[in-house]
């Protein structure tokens, strides 16, 4: 890693709800493995987080996903707004662009990077399926922070696990959906 | 009393819309209209999926555990879970009173999470609703249109959360999952550094907090039809108040008001809750509906909250507030104000009592150093009453011999609210829907509605993948004549 390069990782769930406990389990191993890293736990997104952007280089999102095909996909991220229908949480898009609003410049390259669950039932454990996406998860995340520069993740996201040819997710437009980052939406 | 429109006769001939946010795992909230071939409403219902495994995943854990694991129940109000826990546990391990060291500083983070909280919810959700117009463009109505066309507004509005983060942080120990409370007191005091920090910047949050109110006061002169008619229905309130009657959000005794503002009951001690409040099932909804014993629940449900509290109190115990306390209930001309929208302005008074709170907490000396711990005869049961952000908490354990939870029973503020907010979208369809076509603009006047009490829908997972806001409309022989997902 360079040293110039500020990353910061975000990791949003809630560790007492089966596989929502992907994103803090896996900023677990980062802060263990970078302590130098400024890492943001949190059950979800709000826009004080906006403030955890100022003076980054780059910015990663970490949350656990249902409808992935594979363990993972990484896509980059625009700032957009989104309607709100309650208070409790703001998308990494909208986030980004409260930042853009409220600091008057455009935020750091930022992505999301969604993990595989299935089961997100409270005081669940983690299932097989998202066990085995964190340790795929986990050996991308290393690879990314091992050349933390937007174009080096750009060519990363360009080729996630579940667009080999043959598989049902090639149907699926990279974020298509940014606001959810929906796969259901997404389908053409 | 029960509405005409919350159960159709002939409900199978009608026309059925459905306003669906779906949550990422449980708990959701849905909306139904049944509509006539005239497009008349004749049925609104709201149903939430309410807390659903959350005593069981608290019953068989010790005691000692629950302050910090009930914070894993809601994203958005820990802190809340955290103290009503905390404070029903004090009564098991005997430490009531606890020190005033401690109760100073669990207020402290309580009075931080509310105004946190109420600045979330008035700048990030109300806000672009009543600043663009519930008909707007929706891809304007949201934080970041609140940016582009107000900068300062939404500026201040991130701060303010902010700010109450930080007060949390320096409370609890950490910004999320904190620690700070224990059954019997707390585990920490305030350091020095961190008040420096925090009272380096109250000054200006009081000041941002009164500016908050005069935009809502605004916002209510420049349209008085709308926001005292919108959604506006008659109820009694309920909320703790002190024992001098004033507006206290971290403990006191229960107060009851009926719909014409009489005080019906007064001084129910918070062990006793049970003894005045029973809950009601009804088979079209998940989610229990509570009501006064004494009136049952025909006329016995009650509104909770910042609509709730700001006129159930005698006096707001801090001068600015107080003040703007004394304007709104002159807003009511002698009558309690029922208006929906008004709980946006009763809730800006809140924030400016919570920062008036923590700016005088910062001064006290008992903050930095005295005894943390009580202690004295342990029992098996204990009550936590809190006054949340959305209202009235309730929580209820007994103990076993062996330190391990028995029983465990919660009230959240969204049940309290429950035939409330019913009572909110059948005013607002009737007023609003009945006999127009539905359009996007006619269908957020439902939402506005429901956002001004901001239901709290099981919200402590937010995995990708599951979060559109679905209208279904079906034909009166099931079929589906149109699906729109919003983004």
């Amino acid at each position: 890693m360079t040293e110039a390069a500020r990353v910061v990782v975000f990791a949003v769930g809630n560790p007492s709800r089966g596989d929502d406990a992907l994103g803090p389990r896996l900023l677990e191993r980062i802060a263990d493995a970078y302590p130098a890293l400024a890492t943001v736990p949190d059950f979800q997104l709000q826009v004080e987080h906006a403030l955890d952007l100022k003076g980054a280089d780059l910015a990663l999102f970490i949350d656990a996903a249902v409808n992935l095909d594979g363990p993972y996909r990484l896509f980059e991220l625009e700032a957009r707004g989104t309607v709100p229908v309650f208070s409790h949480a703001l998308s990494p898009q909208a986030v980004l662009a409260v930042y853009r609003n409220v600091e008057g410049s455009a935020p750091p390259p930022s992505f999301m990077l969604a993990v595989r669950g299935q089961d997100f039932e409270l005081g669940g454990s983690l299932s097989a399926v998202a066990s085995a996406a964190l340790e795929s998860a986990w050996i991308l995340i290393r690879e990314l922070l091992s050349a933390p520069v937007p174009e080096a993740w750009r060519r990363t996201a360009s080729v996630n696990p579940a667009d080999t040819p043959g598989r049902s997710q090639s149907r699926v437009r990279p974020c298509a959906c940014p606001e959810t980052g929906s796969r259901d939406s997404c389908r053409d | 009393m029960t509405s005409p429109l919350e159960t159709a006769a002939d409900r199978d001939r009608l026309r059925r819309v459905v306003i669906d946010p779906v949550s990422r795992v449980e708990g959701h909230g849905k909306v139904s209209l049944l509509l006539d071939e005239n497009d008349r409403v004749r049925e609104a219902r709201l149903h939430i999926v309410e807390f659903r495994g959350f005593e069981v995943f608290i019953q068989g854990r010790p005691y000692w555990e629950v302050p910090v694991m009930v914070q894993r129940l809601c994203g958005i109000c820990p802190v809340s879970h955290h103290l009503a826990a905390s404070k029903a546990l004090d009564h098991v391990v005997g430490g009531v009173p606890v020190t005033p060291t401690a109760e100073k500083m669990r207020r402290l983070m309580h009075y931080g999470q509310i105004l946190q909280s109420h600045a979330l919810h008035f700048f990030h959700l109300s806000s672009p609703d009543l600043l663009f117009g519930f008909e707007s463009e929706a891809g304007r109505r949201n934080i970041v249109g609140v940016a582009a066309a107000h900068p300062d507004i939404a500026r201040r509005g991130v701060l303010l959360r902010k700010f109450g983060q930080e007060v949390i942080r320096a409370t609890a120990g950490k910004r999320i999952h904190g620690t700070g409370a224990v059954p019997g007191g707390m585990n920490r005091h305030l350091s020095a550094e961190d008040r420096r920090l925090l009272k380096a910047d109250i000054a200006q949050v009081v000041d941002w907090s009164r500016t908050a109110v005069e935009l809502i006061k605004r916002m209510h002169r420049a349209d008085p039809a709308l926001y005292d008619a919108f959604g506006a229905f008659e109820s009694g309130f309920m909320s703790l108040v002190r024992s001098d009657g004033a507006m206290d959000l971290y403990d006191g005794h229960l107060r009851f008001r009926d719909a014409a503002g009489a005080i019906v009951l007064d001084r129910v001690r918070d062990q006793d809750y049970r003894s005045v409040i029973c809950e009601e099932v009804k088979s079209w909804s998940y989610m229990k509906f509570p009501f006064m014993r004494m009136f049952g629940p025909e006329t016995g449900w009650y509104r909770v909250g910042p609509l709730a509290r700001v006129q159930n109190c005698d006096f707001v115990p801090s001068p600015f507030a107080e003040a703007e306390r004394r304007e709104f209930v002159d807003h009511g001309k002698g009558a309690p104000v029922h208006a929906t929208l008004a709980y946006h302005w009763a809730r800006m008074i809140e924030m400016l009592h919570a920062a008036e709170v923590i700016r005088d907490l910062l001064d006290d000396p008992d903050l930095l150093a005295g005894p943390l711990l009580a202690e004295g005869t342990r029992s098996r049961e204990g009550v936590g009453v809190i006054e949340a952000p959305r209202g009235t908490l309730i929580h209820h354990y007994q103990v076993d011999d062996d330190d391990l939870v028995s029983l465990c029973n919660l009230i959240v503020s969204t049940t309290h609210n429950n035939e409330a907010m019913n009572a909110a979208i059948r005013a607002v369809a009737t007023r609003y829907l009945d006999g127009h076509t539905l359009t996007e603009g006619l269908l957020n006047h439902i939402e506005v509605a429901i956002r001004a009490f901001d239901p709290c829908l099981s919200c402590a997972t937010h995995a990708l993948g599951k979060m559109p806001l679905m209208l279904e409309l079906t034909a009166p022989d099931g079929t589906l004549l149109d699906r729109v997902v919003r983004d």
